[in-house]
């Protein structure tokens, strides 16, 4: 389902004297159906940065990136839209939304933009949004006031809402109490179950230890210093 | 005889505005340009009319200028006189007898027939400008049929009185083709501009020239639920009883009283030379 | 797929100087574009002669009319252009005055689309006004009070308003959120993106506000001197910027 080869990545800062910094280098990874891969290695050794390149949010330097049948390192923007509609999820860290939007909307929107109903998929929503235990009253309101744990759990919720066949999580469980938890790594369990491709980043290795058949540690993809 | 060249304007220049008048009955309802002299009179009083008269008229014409439907008022004698003297053509209050007449903001009740002229004054000839201010961009308008301003105009009205409220200058549309502001006569007298006479407008200020050749299509604008209606007060003339001809109000005291009676005064006293009494006409004979 | 517009070499100079250089993009149905840069960036002169309100000097703007399929809109004879932007586009202005007809009622903006269109009946016009005022947030029983009495942000969104009311496909927008309060914006930027998404436009935003098109747009484009410098995904271009310039941009942004 994911499947990386000879992924190579480097950043140009121009207005720094135009360092060059190489950040990956030959990097290969296949995640198959109903497979979790974790990524593991020191902070700063590239997982988020391998995440984001999965997710074309950075651009690849070389070698491919397919996912789904689409090769991230070289698809038009209008086929990464696409990709991330249909195909591709991402839980990340932050939550990046437009002020004053209703949580229940939040949750719902990936669902929306693939013309779902309006009314099923804010039911859908509400559900996920009962099962990681946000109170109904916060449903109401935009997240961009919650506490960490609450905009950990909106946006677990926006990953989850649809059963995309491939999964980037970045830290899903920090940050949550022993309940949520639990919960989410029943979702990971659930969309594993249905096929899901995921790659993962975890801190909690027991959490890692549970759901991820196969550890990756990207240290190895680190270019080999000069 | 006089000293001035016939009806005043010199040659050139009456022929300058044959020209725009041919060109304006060519295109009815086309707002021609044309080099607007000075009169000698302020602009407001009609020197768009008066230039427009001066070029169509013949020492064989018979004038008559009303002014609201009045020969009387001091509008409509001033220019009469100003062509007895500059012309000295023959001059008539009668609408039948007339070839040539000048009108401020009424059609005659008479019904005008083949071979006579109605000259208009016409302050703003460009029933866009209303919503438009730019003369550049209404004339584009004019060019590309972009019209919808004109229901813009007309549905403010419905909206702000709910009903049109526009009674006078009502918009219309000349042969489904261009919108034409019909001078500020009373939409009373809309349906009266398909007609067998030559309708000149003259507009002396903004320099526009304007026309509808005899019977041209001429349709008031209006919204399919709210129909164009041809208004007036739902009362007889005081003085002849006509029912259909238009009214104006008259304050008769300093306590409120007031009648209604033709605002043409030929037609009223061509009706009462026939033995017609309105209610207070009857009163007074009582 | 056809693309909706399809631009290629679009080229405008202002005697010497620069207005935009050899820009090409094609934007797809529903896709939304955002062009960011500087003042004098040339994104406003581009989206003016994508509009047709400025005639550039060469390239083409090649529109996939409903009725005959692609056409050039810059060799379009000027009627079918301006019927094109009455009916099938949309230009969302800065500063409401700007598109908005401020002597006339609320109502009035949002039926004159549809009078322009033939229209005809009193009652659907204003029930179509009623139910758009509603749809951009505006109490419908403001219908007859007149922009002027609108606050900043209830006028932008009555411009939308006009302007979505005959169905476009492709709007135009020139700094839609500029010049309103934060909060005010964000309104106005859920708006959009609801608007958007329910009706399937196409849209291209101007602005240079970097916040503002992460929310709304798929791609992004970003000019300076009148060349586009990079174009890409825009959380791409904004979280790994290839350009010396844009790398620049976003370095700039202050944190809140």
């Amino acid at each position: 389902m994911i499947e990386i080869t000879k992924l190579s990545k480097s950043f140009l800062m121009h207005n720094q004297g135009a360092a060059r910094i190489e950040v990956m280098r030959g990097a290969d990874l296949s995640v198959g159906p109903g497979e979790c891969v974790a990524l593991t290695g020191a902070s700063g050794a590239g997982k988020s940065t391998l995440m984001r390149l999965i997710y074309g949010n950075y651009l690849a330097g070389g070698g491919a990136i397919r996912v789904g049948g689409v090769d991230v390192a070289r698809a038009s923007p209008r086929e990464i839209i696409a990709l991330r509609r249909e195909t591709l999820g991402y839980v990340s860290q932050f939550l990046r939304v437009v002020p004053r939007v209703p949580t229940r909307e939040v949750v719902a929107e990936p669902l929306l933009v693939l013309g779902m109903p309006e009314a099923k998929a804010l039911s859908r929503a509400e559900a996920l949004l009962a099962r990681l235990n946000l109170p109904a009253p916060l449903w109401s309101l935009s997240p961009t006031t919650f506490s960490g744990g609450e905009q950990q759990r909106v946006n677990i919720a926006r990953g989850f809402v649809h059963p995309y066949p491939a999964l980037l999580l970045d830290e899903p469980t920090a940050s949550l109490d022993p309940v949520n938890r639990e919960v989410v790594l029943d979702l990971i369990e659930a969309a594993k179950a249905r096929g899901a491709a995921i790659v993962g980043i975890f801190h909690d290795a027991a959490a890692r230890a549970r759901v991820c058949g196969r550890e990756v540690d990207v240290s190895a993809f680190a270019p080999v210093s000069a | 005889m006089t000293d001035y060249n016939f009806a005043y304007l010199d040659e050139q220049t009456k022929r300058m505005i044959r020209r725009a008048i041919l060109k304006a009955l060519a295109v009815p309802g086309y707002q021609v340009p044309f080099a607007s002299r000075e009169m000698p009179m302020p602009y407001g009083w009609g020197t768009g009319g008066v230039q427009v008269s001066a070029a169509v008229l013949t020492p064989e014409d018979r004038m008559k200028v009303i002014d609201q439907g009045a020969d009387d008022t001091t509008n409509a004698v001033s220019i009469r006189q100003f062509f007895e003297k500059t012309a000295g053509v023959a001059t008539t209050t009668q609408t039948a007898e007339a070839s040539v007449i000048q009108t401020r903001h009424r059609i005659p009740e008479t019904p005008l027939t083949e071979g006579q002229i109605l000259v208009y004054q016409v302050p703003i000839p460009e029933p866009l400008r209303f919503l438009e201010p730019r003369e550049t961009e209404t004339r584009k308008m004019h060019a590309l049929e972009e019209y919808g301003l004109m229901h813009v105009r007309l549905y403010e009205d419905i909206a702000r009185h709910g009903h049109i409220a526009t009674s006078y200058a009502y918009p219309v549309r000349i042969e489904g083709r261009y919108v034409m502001d019909p001078s500020p006569i009373p939409k009373f007298d809309n349906p009266k501009m398909e007609m067998a006479a030559i309708q000149l407008f003259g507009a002396g200020r903004e320099q526009r020239i304007y026309a509808l050749p005899p019977h041209t299509k001429v349709v008031s604008l209006d919204f399919d639920d709210h129909p164009f209606e041809a208004s007036k007060p739902d009362v007889p003339c005081a003085l002849c009883g006509a029912v259909d001809a238009y009214l104006d109000e008259v304050i008769t005291d300093d306590a409120g009283g007031r009648m209604f009676v033709c605002s043409d005064t030929d037609h009223c006293e061509r009706r009462r030379a026939a033995g017609h009494r309105g209610p207070v006409a009857e009163e007074d004979a009582a | 797929m056809t693309p909706l517009l399809s631009v290629s070499g679009l080229s405008k100079h202002y005697g010497a100087q620069i207005g935009c250089a050899d820009v090409s993009f094609d934007l797809f149905p529903g896709e939304v574009m955002g062009i960011v840069g500087e003042s004098g960036s040339g994104k406003s002169t581009l989206l003016s002669c994508l509009a047709g309100h400025l005639v550039p000097d060469s390239g083409a703007v090649i529109y996939d009319t409903r009725a005959e399929g692609p056409r050039d809109v810059i060799t379009m004879s000027e009627p079918e252009r301006r019927m094109l932007g009455r009916t099938d586009w949309a230009f969302v202005h800065q500063n409401p005055r700007d598109g908005l007809r401020m002597a006339v009622s609320a109502g009035g903006n949002v039926g004159e689309r549809l009078m322009a269109t033939g229209a005809r009946h009193y009652g659907d016009i204003r029930a179509a006004a009623e139910d758009w005022l509603g749809r951009v947030e505006i109490d419908p029983r403001r219908i007859d009070d007149r922009p002027a009495t609108f606050s900043g942000g209830m006028q932008q969104r009555l411009q939308i308003a006009r302007n979505l009311v005959t169905g476009p496909r492709l709007v135009f927008m020139d700094e839609p959120t500029g010049g309103l309060d934060v909060s005010v914006q964000a309104r106005l930027l859920d708006l959009l993106r609801g608007l958007v998404r329910q009706m399937g436009l196409s849209a291209v935003i101007v602005t240079h506000d970097l916040a503002v098109v992460r929310l709304l747009a798929d791609r992004l484009m970003v000019m300076k001197g009148g060349f586009v410098v990079e174009a890409g995904l825009t959380d791409q271009v904004l979280d790994d910027p290839q350009h010396g310039y844009t790398q620049l941009l976003v370095s700039s942004v202050l944190q809140v």
